[in-house]
């Protein structure tokens, strides 16, 4: 079953309590952070942290990353040689603007791996993209390594670089996000949107969820358990969706064996995209659990 | 290895432990004060001992104040301490 990403949930990199609680949240990912939200006096701390829970804690078969912190100084390097030897994370780079940037920490990472007896091309990658030129390139990074996973957007540096801030509706963001979503369509790898700073405004959070999902992005970075939620909630398929979706599928299923060319369904033609559209989301039904395999609703 | 001089790691938050390390007088000496002493005092002094042990720490002076901290976060705040006194060398994840 594919890796849901709903939810990534930031954890900083140097606060034990975060990490020793993270895993009982009900996010899909987890994120250690071992860039922005640690100090710079304290990044070796944050490093040695991370690296023994992930040799210790046990965080229930959910999807880990690290954000290490970017390659261009001695911290990037030293946090690949602390983190990838654990076999267990994807790595999340930040602030990448080419796909130079994801070729040169795909080879350091190959080469910790052959160094630590790990399997070739086992370490996956997740890039960040938080630059114009970052955004601009979005589908040659995205298609830079096999090793990719997702293209994420970064949204705070990103406004910043085109010299504006992100305002409620985030129009500011339209043509980043759509990048970066068709880079990842089009490389077969999600999409994952930026954060969204305002813990306490559930109402501006939702509005944002419901955007972003609209435009196709696979989940959301998210800063806060609380955030969780609203998140889930809106990625789960309705009860209206499943049951439109179930009727394709039976009248695609139906036409086969009569050897029908044509199918309709309520007097609507369906089509290949539609077929598509709703095995996506009987997939997603079946993978947050609202739908089990061969059982009606 | 020789610690020559202190070096503190950790902070007094719940769940960490704030290790300060300085040069011993021959062997491992340990002063700590935890919220869990009574039940995990030997155990944390046994993490904290193996911890300077396995990275060729023999002789320090060790000031621990702990609030809770698993035994992950002990390791990894007294091989942060380690690592400072030591400037950054000599010891690996």
């Amino acid at each position: 079953m594919k890796q849901l990403r709903r939810t990534m949930l930031y954890v900083p990199g140097n606060n034990p309590g975060m990490i020793k609680d993270a895993g009982i949240y009900p996010a899909d990912c987890i994120m250690f952070d071992l860039e922005d939200s640690v100090s710079l006096a304290e990044k070796d701390a944050a490093r040695f942290l991370v690296r023994e829970a992930l040799d210790c804690l046990d965080y229930g078969g959910k999807e880990i990353l690290v954000r290490v912190n970017a390659l261009d100084s001695p911290l990037g390097m030293a946090d690949l040689e602390a983190i990838v030897p654990t076999g267990k994370v994807v790595i999340r780079l930040p602030k990448t603007e080419t796909p130079q940037d994801i070729k040169d920490c795909e080879r350091e990472i190959a080469r910790i791996e052959a160094a630590c007896g790990l399997p070739a091309g086992s370490t996956r990658m997740m890039a960040a993209v938080e630059s114009a030129l970052g955004v601009l390139n979005a589908k040659e990074i995205a298609t830079a390594s096999g090793r990719l996973v997702g293209i994420a957007i970064g949204a705070e540096d990103y406004v910043t670089d085109l010299k504006t801030n992100r305002s409620p509706e985030g129009i500011e963001l339209l043509f980043g996000r759509s990048m970066v979503l068709l880079a990842a369509r089009a490389a077969g790898i999600d999409a994952i949107d930026t954060v969204y700073s305002d813990v306490n405004n559930e109402e501006g959070f939702r509005a944002e969820v419901t955007l972003i999902k609209q435009l196709g992005f696979d989940g959301k970075s998210i800063i806060n358990p609380r955030q969780i939620r609203p998140v889930h909630e809106i990625y789960t398929p309705s009860v209206k969706e499943i049951e439109k979706s179930l009727a394709i599928m039976e009248a695609i299923e139906e036409a086969g064996r009569k050897g029908s060319g044509v199918i309709s369904l309520n007097g609507k033609m369906i089509d290949k995209p539609i077929v598509m559209r709703a095995q996506r989301v009987l997939d997603l039904a079946a993978a947050v659990g609202v739908l089990r395999k061969g059982v009606d609703l | 290895m020789q610690i020559e001089k202190t070096a503190v790691a950790g902070t007094m938050e719940s769940s960490d432990i704030m290790i300060t390390l300085g040069p011993g007088a021959g062997d491992i000496a340990i002063d700590l004060n935890s919220t869990v002493e009574k039940q995990f005092g030997d155990e944390i002094r046994a993490t904290i001992t193996d911890t300077l042990r396995k990275l060729g720490v023999e002789s320090a002076a060790v000031t621990a104040v702990d609030k809770g901290a698993l035994d992950c976060a002990i390791r990894a705040r007294v091989k942060t301490a380690v690592y400072r006194a030591a400037n950054g060398e000599g010891v690996s994840v």
